[in-house]
């Protein structure tokens, strides 16, 4: 008995050798720059410099609190997140459905749809930049020609609008993420489930509300969570598409994190907001957590 | 798991785990330098042209090898700060935009290269080139691109609207945009960079100017919100609602104002020297080709009569030395070679020389054979520069610079009132000129 116990201990060490190199670099290039992030957002900083001069407790979390301009910047962030997550879900649903019923050509649909999903995001802004370009957009041409429009239309000068159609790129660049997650769920579904409720009577709507829903819901409160989180930090496709633009219509909170530490040299408030962001996120997770996960309903 | 093995495993791990701490701090003071180089990749010098600069300074020092990074002028000054903050830092040498040396400076990036500069430099190079690159008295750097924005139009339009001159002042450029637009020529006769970037504060400052306006008062306090202020703002959103501006101006860069231009899209134009020689001669970029004309920058009426004959933004740039890197010696050999009067005279496509030397009697005539463009560009430089007006020089200017642009969106957008939105703007920059 002892000596397997020694055994077991030797094998406990081996094995915390063998990943002390990994851990010692995963905590270096990670709680490293999150702890000194930290301890950042309670300093002033020197212009443009991780030197820490002045020690200012809350004082950068209660000014962003009180300011007008990070709320509407939340509201905004919040906006993107609830259209762009919304319109995944339900466009995911349907193309995974559409792929679950095995059309013909199903398996060079379901394959074709990791592309979009592919294109780096960089890319896939300046591509939805240039397809929006009022002068020489593919848009504008494509419209026009269809007769749907008379005019070329300056697509991004209006700042609700501008900030529709990012969210319009950003679907498209998605999409096939949540469509590939529902689908790999679908899959699973026992044919027999459905098959029983229809020898019951069960309207095909009956059994995609009652059956199918319920046992897609794990596999939804994972791409919720996963995009909730990625879209609340959305930046790149709007650094590329927009630049924050038109008259910060399309500035979300990373955005301004942004601007903070990089433009304007304010390294203790981008440390600030960037833990703001954190706690936003942490929140979101917890409300879909708390909602939707019931263990009872996993299959 | 035998005990052999376990140490073997451990002395690898531990090896591994060295090496790659290890990497960080290997500098040899002899041998061949690598020194790394940011510059922009839009405006001036085109990369290639960079690059061919960089071999023949490579072959000239074997000893020193340049490795050359590019981005997109808007993202170069967030990219420094980022290089800036590591020890050595990713760049050794870097492109500096006029209105960034005091916050660079102040950050402690740039070297101190006062006491290398040569009496010939200081007193051959435009002395408004000093101005750029010198901070407090001290010298940071060189100065390398001497730029500005000029009027471009497109001749053929305006012939063919029965125009043979160009206009003088904005009001006369309205008059011309009205008939170009009626005989429908085109949809929308000028074309601007608006969009949320310093490019519109470009824009704006030259049409402020040329009304008589100016970015500070006498005592370094905001300006722009006076009456001349508003008025210019109020004349760019009437000029979009009236259809003569092309709408897409607020979301559009420099890139775009001369890809609309080239395209034939627009009769009249603000951007800087490269695009003359990409929208004139390179017929692979432009349709336009052989039908650009440039001329002084027109004013308006109110401007013209308290004696303002032009008005541009100056848009220099120079190049420094980090001074956290291990290669000064070499970063400063490059610039020097980057900036010479030899090379600026051979690559003066896109970016005339800083050299006044170059402007002067028998060496014009070699600036003007040196290209196609430069022969066209060298008077028109001369002309416009001594009417280039200076963006205000703070260690908050990004800041400040962000809430104007913000201010001139409100109001493009009609969300402000102009008078409302560059109020604003100026309270901002006051708070951020006293903090």
């Amino acid at each position: 008995m002892k000596k397997q116990e020694t055994l077991r201990q030797r094998d406990i060490r081996t094995a915390w050798m063998l990943i002390l190199p990994s851990l010692l670099i995963i905590l270096g290039i990670t709680l490293q720059p999150i702890l000194t992030t930290f301890i950042l957002s309670f300093f002033e900083t020197s212009q443009g410099q991780i030197v820490p001069t002045e020690f200012v407790g809350l004082s950068h979390y209660f000014n962003f609190i009180k300011d007008p301009i990070f709320w509407a910047t939340i509201k905004r962030t919040l906006y993107f997140t609830f259209v762009s997550v919304a319109l995944e879900l339900v466009l995911g649903l349907g193309i995974a459905q559409l792929i679950n019923s095995h059309p013909p050509g199903w398996k060079f649909l379901r394959t074709s749809l990791i592309i979009p999903w592919a294109v780096p995001t960089i890319v896939n802004g300046f591509m939805w930049r240039w397809i929006y370009n009022a002068d020489y957009g593919a848009l504008n041409g494509l419209l026009l020609q269809l007769g749907v429009i008379k005019h070329y239309v300056p697509w991004l000068i209006a700042p609700q609008r501008a900030m529709n159609l990012v969210i319009l790129a950003d679907i498209w660049h998605t999409v096939p993420f949540v469509a590939l997650i529902l689908q790999a769920a679908l899959a699973t579904i026992p044919e027999e489930l459905e098959e029983a409720a229809a020898v019951d009577g069960a309207t095909s709507w009956q059994r995609f509300v009652r059956i199918r829903l319920p046992l897609l819901r794990p596999a939804i409160l994972v791409a919720l969570v996963i995009r909730s989180v990625e879209a609340f930090r959305v930046f790149d496709i709007i650094y590329v598409t927009t630049n924050g633009g038109p008259a910060f219509g399309t500035v979300t909170i990373s955005f301004l994190t942004y601007l903070e530490t990089f433009s304007y040299g304010h390294i203790g408030n981008g440390s600030a907001l960037s833990f703001l962001i954190s706690l936003f996120t942490m929140g979101l997770a917890y409300i879909y957590i708390r909602f939707l996960y019931r263990p009872e309903v996993n299959p | 798991m035998r005990k052999e093995t376990k140490w073997i495993l451990i002395v690898t791990m531990l090896t591994l785990l060295v090496s790659l701490v290890g990497c960080q701090s290997q500098q040899q003071p002899t041998g061949p330098v690598t020194i790394r180089v940011f510059g922009m990749d839009q405006a001036a010098m085109t990369p290639e042209e960079m690059k061919a600069i960089a071999d023949e300074f490579m072959q000239k020092n074997p000893d020193i090898k340049v490795e050359l990074e590019f981005a997109a002028y808007d993202a170069m000054h967030d990219k420094i700060i980022t290089a800036m903050a590591s020890t050595p830092p990713s760049y050794d040498v870097f492109e500096v935009d006029d209105p960034w040396y005091a916050e660079f400076v102040k950050a402690g990036y740039l070297v101190d290269v006062s006491d290398r500069i040569t009496d010939k430099m200081k007193a051959d190079v435009f002395k408004t080139a000093w101005d750029v690159v010198t901070v407090d008295g001290k010298v940071y750097g060189l100065p390398w691109l001497l730029d500005q924005k000029y009027f471009f139009y497109n001749k053929q339009i305006l012939q063919q609207a029965g125009f043979n001159e160009p206009p003088k002042t904005w009001e006369e450029l309205i008059d011309q945009a009205k008939v170009i637009k009626e005989k429908g020529l085109v949809e929308y006769p000028i074309v601007w960079s608006w969009a949320q970037a310093e490019a519109a504060i470009c824009d704006w400052v030259t049409l402020l100017y040329g009304n008589g306006g100016t970015f500070l008062d006498k005592d370094g306090k905001p300006a722009f919100n006076n009456e001349a202020g508003v008025q210019t703002l109020t004349w760019m959103l009437q000029t979009m609602e009236d259809g003569y501006t092309n709408p897409a101006s607020i979301s559009y860069l420099e890139e775009d104002v001369r890809n609309v231009f080239s395209q034939g899209k627009a009769a009249f134009a603000l951007n800087w020297n490269y695009m003359f020689d990409l929208a004139n001669f390179n017929q692979q970029e432009s349709q336009v080709t052989g039908q650009v004309g440039v001329a002084l920058i027109p004013v308006f009426k109110k401007g013209a009569e308290m004696g303002v004959v032009s008005s541009s933004i100056n848009g220099s740039m120079g190049f420094g030395v980090a001074a956290k890197s291990p290669n000064l010696d070499a970063g400063w050999k490059f610039i020097e070679y980057l900036t010479s009067e030899d090379v600026q005279l051979r690559y003066s496509a896109h970016m005339l020389p800083m050299w006044q030397t170059l402007f002067q009697g028998d060496n014009l005539k070699k600036l003007e054979s040196a290209s196609p463009a430069a022969a066209v560009m060298a008077s028109a430089f001369s002309a416009q520069f001594p009417y280039a007006n200076v963006r205000p020089r703070a260690a908050f200017y990004p800041e400040g610079s962000k809430a104007l642009q913000l201010a001139l969106q409100l109001a493009l957008t009609k969300q402000k009132t102009p008078q409302e939105a560059l109020d604003e703007a100026a309270a901002k920059w006051l708070e951020l000129s006293q903090k």
